[in-house]
Formats: structure tokens, sequence, C-alpha cells
């Protein structure tokens, strides 16, 4: 059975420093859903929180319509998965799955059946007998994950399981993560500090950034639309300049540097004022043009030629550096030192405040702006 | 609440550890520190503090003891620590011997080294009479301030090869390579980075070497004769035949430990200033011992570790000799061992059952407290990890000592149990134990245990399933070199001894003393067995080979 995590108001503190204050989301019925953040903004904690391993100072957690604050850890019904793995050294792989049946006292068949299962379903059965010690960090992953899954837990919790591997294990494990994850429909918490693995695997992603969730959506909300100058630079790549924005009915035009203009016409009404503003521009939001001599002026530093995509590297009249991603072109690739005019796709880039706290274009979905509800 | 039930579940035990604590380390100090100021005619008084000091007698003894103390430290040093050097550099052979037979030298109890000395070096010995009747040499004498540093320093310096043989594990060989590719190498290296490199555990094999020293009763009160020395005086004032004093003896007790606890803070200001740690990648790539250099390794080797092992050997060879009455005939025989079996009483069992008792007892506890100074650490743990660090400063007649005066009168009276002497030997070796215990706990990642209880499992279950079996290595080793260390006790037992509980090593003792030098071999021989047996026990279970004392 899965549930669906309701926190509101979550407090955290230690000593005199607050590190998480009044934090609310809500997690939906099966969904795969990530904390992502940079190290040391509160992601581990607000985890352990949910599993019970930190006190809660203020708030409340609820799973369901459980209000689960005072349930000991070992009752809230939890599978959790370490960032070391926290595989019991002394047990064998097999030991090690059963160890959560056993707490819970099923008959001796059904122990050894549940296990079987998840042992086959981690395809780690062939290695059932081995000790923790004489298996590679992937393997331990696998022991880790059956382990957790096997006492068929309300809510799964992993606290950046993939960190402890290589890259490649990392993009196989997060794939197999995933399609586990769905299989068993359990409603799943994880935590990383990389954007690409959050990406790739949730349903929904929190950005947070000193304990405050920034931005709640789908990857593809926080990559195209995202609520504040920090999660745009947070997700991928972005080039940051500064315009002045003039407005004229219903269209709001952007004067960049060097007198290059972008009109745009999905400006939150609220917004449509003069004012000073932040783009952001993603580098694949770049068009370049060598013959015309419209649009923002750009001399190429360096490039890369990544067969699928070409980066150049430019600087703008302004001395600004900027990143481009082009598709490769099957002609010669722009030469050093050449210049280039740059446009934008003016529907894709994102316009933010001047302080950079909000996104001023229309179609940001950030489920933290209500409380947290989904 | 969570949080509430699993405090209330440790609460119990950490009070009932506080309460023991205060009960038979605290009070007994307090009792002791009581004494020394109760003067002659029972009122407040610090007469014995002045006898102490004003009496040249009783004063020089500490300047005995400390003369020779730090003697004994310094060569220690000087000898403990190239041997190390040569050891774990370069490639010699027969290492695993040499292991085994360093760490026995270091396990077997002072005093039979001091009497195996007597043997050879005494005035009647084989080594002295041989010199002075084939080439009419006479041997410097043994007995006094030499006998004694020879002792103790070829029984400790095994303590300082083994510490720093752990730290050289922990040099990583890079290290090496740079300073050699600097230009920094041979002996430079070996003042310039190796003995920097190694600061922190010399100072703490330094401070070991000088608290054993400092607090060993039975080589001095063998070989030592005329210079007397600090715990000899306290055993004479406490147990002596012309006549006991015990406000004496708790004066006397009180200045050791203030020495002992004033070396200690000196140890740990130093070490504080050598405050690193370091973690091998690359463990060092020992050498071929080769030319001169290579034979002055093998001959420094060889010879230090047989001088420590000589009088190891010289027992077993004499526990085979024929005797009648107090001397030695020719021939050789297992009269003794069946004499010696026969006149001991029950100090076979009585080692079993104490030692076996105590050894339980230490295990359990450091198990115990060492999961609650790193898991639950609160006021009363800490205070708990304080107060079991005490005995470590505290030599070990005094806490015999401190117990007797404690528990000699009513409310509790425990002197000439076996109980007084298993809590005198649990005292005397926590601080060890848990040292140890609390280093294998703080290896284990939390984040183990709290899967566990995420799994469904109780705090007492996980405690029991997941952490301890996760110590047991760590636990089954100590345990073993407790084991020894308890059986080779002497200098609290000679104090809380009586007839009924008797041990080997006090068996051994008691024959050392009326000159049944036969016996004593025979008794020694077989307590060295036992230290062998269990010492290949240990290697057997921690693979790693690494003591801790
Ligand atoms: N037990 C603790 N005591 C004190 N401060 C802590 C403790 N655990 C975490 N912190 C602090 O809380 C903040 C958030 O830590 P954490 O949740 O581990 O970050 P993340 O997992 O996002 O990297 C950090 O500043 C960290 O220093
Ligand atoms: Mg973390």
């Amino acid at each position: 059975m899965s549930v669906n995590i309701k926190i509101k108001n979550a407090v955290k503190r230690y000593g005199k420093s607050t590190i998480i204050s009044g934090l609310s989301l809500v997690i939906k019925e099966g969904e795969f859903f990530t904390l992502l953040g940079p190290s040391g903004c509160g992601k581990t904690t607000l985890l352990r929180m949910i599993a019970g391993f930190n006190f809660i100072e203020g708030g409340d957690f609820f799973f369901n319509d459980e209000r689960i604050n005072m349930i000991d850890p070992a009752k809230r019904n939890i599978g959790m998965v370490f960032q070391n793995y926290a595989i019991f050294p002394h047990l064998s792989v097999k030991n090690n799955v059963a160890f959560g049946l056993k707490n819970r006292k099923y008959s001796k068949d059904k122990i050894e059946t549940e296990t079987q299962k998840f042992l086959e379903l981690m395809k780690i059965d062939q290695y059932k007998d081995r000790m923790p010690n004489r298996l590679s960090g992937g393997q331990q992953q696998r022991v880790a994950l059956a382990r957790a899954l096997v006492i068929q837990p309300d809510v799964l919790l992993m606290d950046e399981p993939l960190s402890n591997l290589d890259a490649k294990l990392r993009v196989e494990m997060r794939q197999t993560i995933r399609e586990i994850q769905r299989r068993v429909g359990i409603t799943t918490v994880y935590v990383t500090h990389d954007q690409e693995e959050a990406m790739a695997i949730s349903d929904r992603i929190a950005v947070m950034k000193d304990g405050v969730i920034q931005h709640i959506g789908t990857p593809k909300d926080l990559y195209q639309r995202p609520a504040n100058l920090f999660v745009s630079s947070f997700i991928g790549r972005t080039n940051i300049l500064e315009a002045d924005a003039t407005v004229n009915g219903s269209l709001m035009t952007l004067h960049l540097k060097d007198g290059f203009t972008v009109s745009l016409s999905n400006v939150q009404p609220e917004f449509r004022q003069d004012r000073k503003v932040i783009v952001s521009i993603r580098p694949e939001e770049f068009i370049i043009s060598e013959n015309s001599d419209e649009g923002l002026r750009a001399v190429v530093d360096s490039s890369v030629f990544l067969g699928l995509n070409t980066h150049y590297y430019v600087h703008l009249d302004s001395g600004q550096e900027v990143e481009i991603i082009q598709e490769s072109k099957i002609d010669e690739i722009i030469p050093e030192k050449h210049t280039v005019y740059l446009k934008v796709k003016a529907e894709k880039i994102n316009v933010f405040t001047e302080d950079g706290s909000r996104n001023i274009v229309k179609g940001v979905n950030n489920d933290s702006a209500n409380g947290g509800e989904a | 609440m969570a949080r509430k039930k699993l405090f209330d579940a440790w609460a119990i035990v950490y009070l009932a550890i506080f309460a023991a604590y205060l009960l038979f380390l605290i009070y007994p100090m307090y009792t002791i520190l009581q004494n020394s100021v109760i003067g002659e005619n029972g009122t407040l008084s610090l007469e014995w503090f002045a006898k102490f000091f004003s009496q040249k007698y009783y004063s020089q003894t500490l300047i005995h003891s400390f003369s020779v103390t730090l003697c004994t430290t310094v060569l220690s040093l000087v000898i403990g620590v190239p041997l190390a050097y040569f050891y774990n550099l370069y490639e010699i052979k027969g290492r695993s011997l040499i292991q085994v037979l360093i760490i026995l030298c270091s396990m077997s109890a002072p005093f039979i080294g001091a009497y195996a000395w007597i043997q050879l070096l005494g005035r009647s010995g084989i080594v002295t009479k041989f010199f002075q009747s084939r080439l009419g040499i006479t041997i410097p004498n043994i007995y006094g301030f030499n006998g004694i540093l020879l002792v103790l320093t070829l029984q400790l310096y095994p303590l300082v090869f083994l510490y720093v043989s752990g730290a050289l594990k922990n040099i990583d060989n890079s290290l090496l390579e740079a300073s050699d590719n600097l230009g920094c190498t041979g002996i430079r290296r070996f003042f310039k980075v190796i003995i920097p490199l190694c600061m922190p555990t010399i100072l703490a094999a330094a401070l070991l070497v000088f608290m054993r020293a400092f607090a060993d009763f039975g080589t001095p009160l063998l070989i030592g004769e005329g210079y007397r020395v600090f715990p000899v005086e306290i055993y004479t004032q406490f147990l002596g035949e012309t006549g006991t004093n015990y406000n004496f003896a708790a004066a006397i007790s009180v200045i050791a430990i203030v020495i002992t606890a004033f070396i200690f803070l000196v140890q740990k200001i130093l070490s504080n200033r050598f405050a690193f740690t370091m973690n091998a990648l690359n463990p060092i790539e020992r050498k071929k011992a080769k030319g001169i250099k290579g034979f002055f390794m093998y001959f420094y080797t060889y010879v230090i570790i047989g001088l420590a092992f000589l009088p190891q050997v010289y027992i077993v060879y004499q526990s085979f000799q024929n005797t009648s009455g107090k001397l030695f005939r020719p021939g050789y025989s297992f009269d003794s061992y069946k004499t010696a079996l026969k006149r001991m009483g029950d100090s076979i069992p009585n080692t079993f059952i104490i030692g076996g008792i105590a050894l339980v007892a230490v295990v359990f506890l450091a198990i115990l407290i060492s999961y609650l100074v790193v898991r639950r650490s609160n006021v009363i743990t800490q205070a708990i990890d304080t107060m079991s660090m005490l005995p470590y400063i505290i030599p070990g007649s005094v806490v015999g000592i401190a117990l007797v005066m404690a528990f000699n009168k009513k409310p509790i009276i425990l002197t000439g149990t076996i109980g007084i002497m298993v809590i005198a030997l649990c005292i005397r070796r926590l601080p060890y134990t848990i040292r140890s215990s609390v280093a294998t706990l703080q290896q284990i990642p939390l984040t183990t245990e709290e899967a566990a209880i995420s799994l469904g499992a109780s705090k007492m279950k996980t405690f029991f399933k997941i952490t301890v079996p996760m110590m047991s290595n760590g636990i089954i080793s100590g345990a073993i070199l407790s084991w020894v260390t308890i059986i080779t006790e002497l200098s609290t037992a000679i104090i809380l001894y009586n007839s009924k509980t008797v041990t080997l090593t006090l068996a051994v003792y008691t024959f050392v003393t009326r000159g049944n030098y036969g016996y004593a071999a025979a008794l020694a021989t077989v307590l060295t067995a036992l230290t062998v047996i269990s010492l290949l026990i240990f290697m057997k279970v921690s693979k790693s080979k690494e003591i801790t004392f």
C-alpha cells in the first residue's frame, strides 16, 4: 500500500542554527519525488525527518491522514536506502534482505518466498549466499534496494544512493531504480545534488536552497519555466544577461546591451511595466547567423565538437562570455576570432525580476507556491 | 514519544554503570584521600605528607622511582623505535617469529623477568659464576638501579616497538619517495621525516611505558634491594612486616597519583602539538637489508629480541631441572612440575575463575560503555567515560589499597573475596578495552544501525543483532589481550589476595620469594604456555595482527 506524504511547516534546528524553517510540500501517492539542491542545503535533514531519525522541532508530517511525528522509526514502515548502502557486513546477502521480514514475525515460508522474489527482482539471487565484502558497489546497491523493498514499505527513501558508483554504473542503476519503482508503484523520495540524475529519474522535483524550497515541478517545468534565477542556473546551463524592459500594450521589449532588442508577448500581466530585468538564455536558445548583421554581435573564442551538437564559447562587445549550443552542421565549424550575430528564440527564454526572485514569463508551474499542494 | 522510550531503556544501563563507578572507583579514591590527611591522633593533618618530604629515607623513593622510570622510558624508545624502523622498512627474515616473540615478551609478568635475570646475572647467577671462575671477570652488580632498568627496559621496549610499527604502517610510501626525491635519505630521513610522522605514537608509547615502569612493583621488590622505590614503599607501609601504617600508605599513594596525573597532562599537551592523522593508500615497501648495513640490522634485531626473550627460555629450562630443597641438582625431570602442582593449591582454578569472570565483565562493560559514549552522548555518559579513564594514571597497587581501605569495614565488606579481585581487574583493564571498543564503534557508520531500525528492528535488537556483531572482531581480539594481562597481573592482586584467592601469578611470586626457584619456574612456564595459547588464538581471530594495549 502506497501513501501520500504531507509536510506542513517543518522546522529543524541544530543548536542555534535553523536549517529548515517552515517547509511545506505534498508528495503524491506512487510518485517518484526528488529533493534536489546543492550540498548542505538540508536535503538529508528533511529526508531523515521523514524517516524519523531526526527529531522534528516543528510542523506536521502526515502519511495519508496519519500524523507520524511521534511514531517510532521502526514502526513507520519505511524502506530506506543509504548513501553508503549500510549493508550489514556480518550477514549474507540473503540474510540482509530477509532481515526486515524477520522483524515482522512472518512465517518461515513467507520469509523465504518473499526474499527470493526480491533477490530475483534485483537480479542478485546468484549471490545470495555471499558475504557483502565480496560484492561490487553496484551489487551492494542492489542488495540495499532489495532489502528496503522486500518489507513492502509505504514509502521508499533514498539518500544519494548512486553517489558512490562510477559514472557508467550510475546511469545504469538509475534506470534500474526507476523501473523497479514503477513496477512496485511505491511513493519514493529521492535525494540528490546531481541535477541531471534528478531530471532523468523523477516525476517531480523540489529544488532546495538553504533549507527553502525554490520550485516544485516536473523536470520539464523546471527546465523550461524555472520559478526563479537560482533554479534556472541550477538546472541545466544558462547565460545570464541584464536588460531594460519597456512595455507597449501586451508586448514587452527587452533592451539588451549593444542595442539589441527582443520582444515578448508572454509576460504575466502583473509584471507588465517598465523595469530592469534579468534574462536567462540557455545555450540552445541562441541562433547563430554568420551572414546577416542583425542581432547581438559576438566573437568566437573557442569551440568544442561533440558529435550531435557543437558548443561555441563567444564573447559579446560588452566583454560578457556566452555559451551557445548548435546542432552540428555538415559545413565547417565557425573558426575562432570570427564575428557572428546572435538571435534568440524569444518564446523559450526566461525573464526574471531584477532581484532574480520571480520569473515574469507566463507558464511557470510551481507547486511550492501554493503551500506545497500539487 | 519515540525519543523518550529509547532514553529510558539506556538510562537504566548508564545510571547503573555510573553508580558502579561511583561506588567502586570514586568512593575508594576518596577514602584514600581522606586517610592521607588523617593524622596519628585522628585529626585532620598533613603530617604524613610532611613526614614523606622531610625524611630523606622516604623522599628519596620519589627520586629513585623518577630516575629509574625516566631512564627506562628513554632507553625503551632508543631501543624500540629503531627496531620498529628496521622491521617495517626492511625485509628481515623471520618476521612472524620476531613478531610473536616480541608480543610474548611484552606480555609476561615483569617480576618473572627480574627473577630470571637474578638467576643469570645475580650474585650466584650462572653467567656471573662463569665469568668469575673461568675468566676472572666480575660482572657489574645487577641489584638496584641497574637491574630495575635492565628488566623494565627489556620488558617495555616491545610496547614501543608494537606502537611505532602500527604508526609506520600508516605512513604512505609516497611520503618516503617524496623525501628521497628531495634529497633527504637514510639517517637524515629517519630523523627529519619518519620520527616526526610517528611522533604522536611515540609520545603515546612513552606515556604507556612511563606509567607501567612507574607503577611496577614486582621488579624493584625482587631486584631493587637497597634501591627503594615508590610502589614498594606503599606496599611496605600498607602490609609491611615492620608494622603497617594505612594513613602513610594513603599519603604516598596520593603523591604517586599527583605525579602520574602531571605526566599524563604533560604528554597530552605535547601530543596535541603533533595531532594529525594518516592513512596509507600505499603502505611502505620493504627493502632488502644488504651489506654491512644489513648485517648490522640483523645483528641488532636478533640480539635485542634474544635478550628480551632469554629470561623466558631460561625459566623453561630451569623448570625441568632437578631440585633438592631450594637448590638445583644435576639432571632433568618433571619433578618441579609435580611438586609445584601439588603445593599450589587452587591457584589454577582460581586463575580461570577470577580471570574468566573479570574477562566477561570487562568485555560486557566495555561494549556497553563504548556504545553509550559514542552513540548516546550526554553528561552522565561523558562522566562515565572520564571516570573509566582514571585508572590509567593510578598505579595498580594504589587501586588495591584503595579498594581495601573502602571495603574492609561495614557497610560493605569485600576484602578476601573473589569479588574484590574481579572488581580491581575490571577497573584496571577497562580504560584499555573501552578505548579500543570506542575506536571500533566509531568506524561503524551510524546508518547501518538506522537501516536496521527502519527495517523494523527495535533499539535493543539493533544493538545486539547489528552493533555487537559488527564490533565483534575488535571485541574478541581485545578480550584475548585483556585475558593475558589479567592472568599476569600482580601489583593489585598482591594486595587483595588471601589464601583462598591465590592465582597462578601470585603462586609464582610466592615461590620466588620463598626461594623455591624450581617450582616457580615450573609454574611460570605454565603461565607462559597459557599466554602463548591465548596469543595464538588472538592471532587466529584478529587477522590484522594489530595489538592495542
Ligand atoms: N547533526 C548535525 N549537527 C549540526 N548540524 C548539522 C547536523 N547535520 C547536518 N547539519 C547541518 O545542516 C545543514 C544541512 O545538512 P544536510 O541535510 O546534510 O545537507 P545535504 O544533505 O543537503 O547536503 C548543513 O549545514 C549541515 O552542516
Ligand atoms: Mg546529504
